[in-house]
């Protein structure tokens, strides 16, 4: 299974949280299966989804869930300690790890080599930190949403990417129509 | 009143509600003042553009906030800054010590003074240079500055600003 036939069975799952979509692939195939105002998509810096994810939650009461990737994450690997001792019930962090730097031609990651995000993770202090095959992705996002816990899924995954379209959405529309979205649900 | 005092008072006068630091000698003082306040969420991040992308989450979920740094992290954060915080067209007050400037003892920080206002300017990022401690009565009103244009904003504080080493 690859990123997009797993964010495709998460869809039904995480559709109705506010999502925070990493720079390129995650964020253009979001947008062409589900797009709505409870999307974020980031369309520059490379490594902040994570980032950008603990602040919305850390600001209101919402579940907020960062779609990242592993090449991302080692980009940002200052961003696990930030998480681990900054904790929002309401963050879960989504890393997809294909092993590889899908959106920029499947270049190996180290993540696809000896290291572990998952052990990564734990070590830098996360206290929810659960690694889970493709084909449970769903599963495990549905117990992370209803546990109320902070929680990092490094969900492991195959290498490989479909044909999608850029987004040609205006980044100020992009945000406002979240922010519009959130203000209104913690109304 | 000290001047970090002062600082944090604005902060909290213009609803800043979380601020995120990444620590220099000259802001040891403010960043205390930071932790100490009740008003405000203090994150410490482990990079700027880190710190960054958290200041932008928080302000789209409702709260306004500001990082504190060093001028080199202008390095650091030039693609942070265009491709997220202007692009989007976010707010961010950067409270930035000033380093390499007059009084400055440590060499290499000359070599990022020099080019931290060429690269603000070229950022069309306001910028303000804070040098004696009176320059601090602006800060409300930059503040405020941030908030109504959408932009980020630079507040270069030297080290005659914070009364030497
Ligand atoms: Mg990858």
């Amino acid at each position: 299974m690859i990123r997009s036939e797993i964010i495709k069975n998460l869809i039904p799952v995480i559709s109705d949280h506010f999502v925070i979509c990493n720079i390129g692939l995650p964020s253009q195939e979001m947008h062409m299966m589900d797009d709505q105002a409870t999307n974020f998509y980031m369309l520059g810096t490379m490594g902040l989804s994570s980032s950008i994810g603990l602040g919305v939650a850390l600001a209101q009461k919402q579940t907020v869930i960062s779609i990242d990737g592993d090449g991302s994450v080692l980009t940002n690997l200052g961003t696990l300690p930030t998480i681990a001792n900054n904790v929002a019930d309401n963050f879960i962090l989504l890393i997809i790890d294909n092993g590889s730097y899908g959106s920029t031609g499947d270049q190996p990651t180290y993540a696809g080599k000896k290291t572990s995000l998952t052990a990564v993770a734990s070590a830098c202090g996360c206290e929810n930190v659960i690694e889970c095959q493709a084909e449970d992705a769903v599963e495990v996002m549905k117990n992370a949403i209803d546990s109320k816990k902070m929680t990092v899924i490094v969900c492991k995954c195959e290498s490989g990417n479909i044909p999608v379209p850029v987004i040609t959405m205006d980044p100020v529309v992009i945000k406002h129509r979240f922010m519009t979205e959130l203000a209104k649900r913690n109304a | 009143m000290s001047i970090d005092k002062k600082i944090v008072d604005d902060f909290v006068k213009n609803k800043i509600e979380l601020v995120t630091t990444v620590p220099c000698k000259q802001l040891a003082g403010v960043i205390e003042e930071i932790d100490a306040c009740k008003d405000i969420y203090h994150i410490p991040s482990n990079k700027e553009d880190e710190g960054m992308g958290i200041c932008a989450g928080a302000f789209m979920g409702g709260k306004r906030s500001a990082i504190i740094m060093q001028n080199t992290a202008i390095g650091v954060t030039i693609n942070t800054l265009a491709t997220l915080t202007q692009y989007y067209r976010m707010p961010l007050p950067m409270l930035i010590s000033y380093r390499g400037e007059l009084g400055e003892p440590v060499a290499c920080q000359v070599e990022m003074a020099v080019h931290t206002k060429a690269l603000l300017m070229q950022m069309n990022i306001p910028t303000y240079h804070f040098h004696q401690q009176s320059d601090v009565e602006e800060l409300n009103k930059i503040l405020e500055y941030s908030f109504m244009s959408n932009k980020p904003v630079a507040i270069l504080t030297d080290a005659s600003f914070w009364g030497g080493y």
